[in-house]
């Protein structure tokens, strides 16, 4: 019964909370409206979502969280740095391929979506099997090494997180 | 409002601005396409954020309503700006092909690498990358390239 009712708890809590920071006002008849929106909206769409991935929302999800927000603060400064000190020629700008052991396109997406906001590196493509993504780095030493960084630093992390 | 909170809300707004400046300043020096969306990706991601925070402790410090819509901007900020890059940087892959230069200002000529399966990659596979099958059926506009 619960089940039927609440087909995905976790994008029930999602659109509540963000019809409650919409609404921006803390009142019963606010925070009614967004517990009928948090159930209303999943149950009309379940039919989009088929086969949804799993997501795991342990101390592995929230390190993910904390590790990516700590790392966008970073790079923002370091492609800052980049940009006022570095000429153009001495830019050592080049093409990555990361190699993917995460399948589900989920998965996939928070990835590419973290390495576009990390450390000088920008998601350009995926292959067209999904078993591997173009990155454009902005300065990079060693190619390998920065690779090798971004999978165990972001897929390890994610491989834990989605099932 | 408390010196403090000034305090915070000065530096924050600095920090922002200062950040969003040497991001458009990387827009503008940077030598090619894909080395240019570095700047807008990441530098103005930070200080957007930083502008909304010190909006957040601005309104509740000088006597307004406590508000939250700044966190939810932050957000569909962070979770907008790697997808426009990387429609920018697929429609410059279309438009340059497997030849594209990494940095043309450094004279590096290497092209765009390979995929580690057989497949290419997404952004040159689907119906438009495809030899046409029937003339008849080719636009226009393609034909002529």
């Amino acid at each position: 019964m619960i089940r039927r009712l609440l087909p995905h708890p976790a994008l029930s809590v999602l659109v509540a909370v963000v019809w409650m920071l919409l609404v921006n006002e803390f009142t019963v008849g606010a925070v009614l409206l967004a517990l009928v929106v948090g159930v209303v909206a999943p149950l009309v769409t379940s039919r989009f979502w088929p086969d949804r991935p799993k997501i795991r929302f342990g101390p592995d999800f929230l390190g993910y969280v904390g590790i990516v927000l700590w790392d966008i603060v970073e790079a923002n400064f370091q492609v800052a740095w980049i940009i006022l000190t570095r000429r153009n020629r001495d830019l050592r700008s080049r093409w990555l391929v990361v190699p993917l052991e995460l399948r589900s396109p989920e998965a996939i997406t928070v990835l590419a979506g973290t390495i576009s906001l990390t450390p000088g590196t920008v998601t350009s493509d995926v292959s067209a099997d999904g078993r591997a993504l173009l990155i454009h780095a902005l300065d990079v030493a060693d190619p390998e090494a920065e690779v090798a960084r971004i999978k165990q630093r972001y897929e390890t992390r994610l491989l834990k997180v989605f099932r | 409002m408390s010196l403090v909170a000034e305090i915070l809300v000065a530096l924050l707004l600095v920090m922002g601005g200062g950040l969003i400046l040497i991001g458009s300043w990387g827009l503008a020096r940077l030598p090619s396409l894909m080395t240019r969306l570095h700047g807008p990706t990441k530098a103005s991601t930070l200080g957007v954020g930083a502008c909304l925070i010190a909006s957040m402790v601005y309104f509740p410090a000088s006597g307004g309503g406590w508000s939250a819509q700044e966190l939810l901007i932050t957000v569909f900020l962070l979770l907008t700006a790697p997808i426009s890059a990387n429609m920018i940087a697929k429609a410059h892959l279309h438009r340059q092909g497997h030849g594209i230069d990494p940095n043309p200002a450094d004279g590096i000529v290497r092209g765009l690498p390979r995929t580690p399966g057989g497949k290419d990659w997404a952004t040159f596979q689907g119906a438009a990358n495809d030899p046409a099958p029937d003339p008849e059926q080719v636009p226009p506009a393609r034909r002529s390239d």
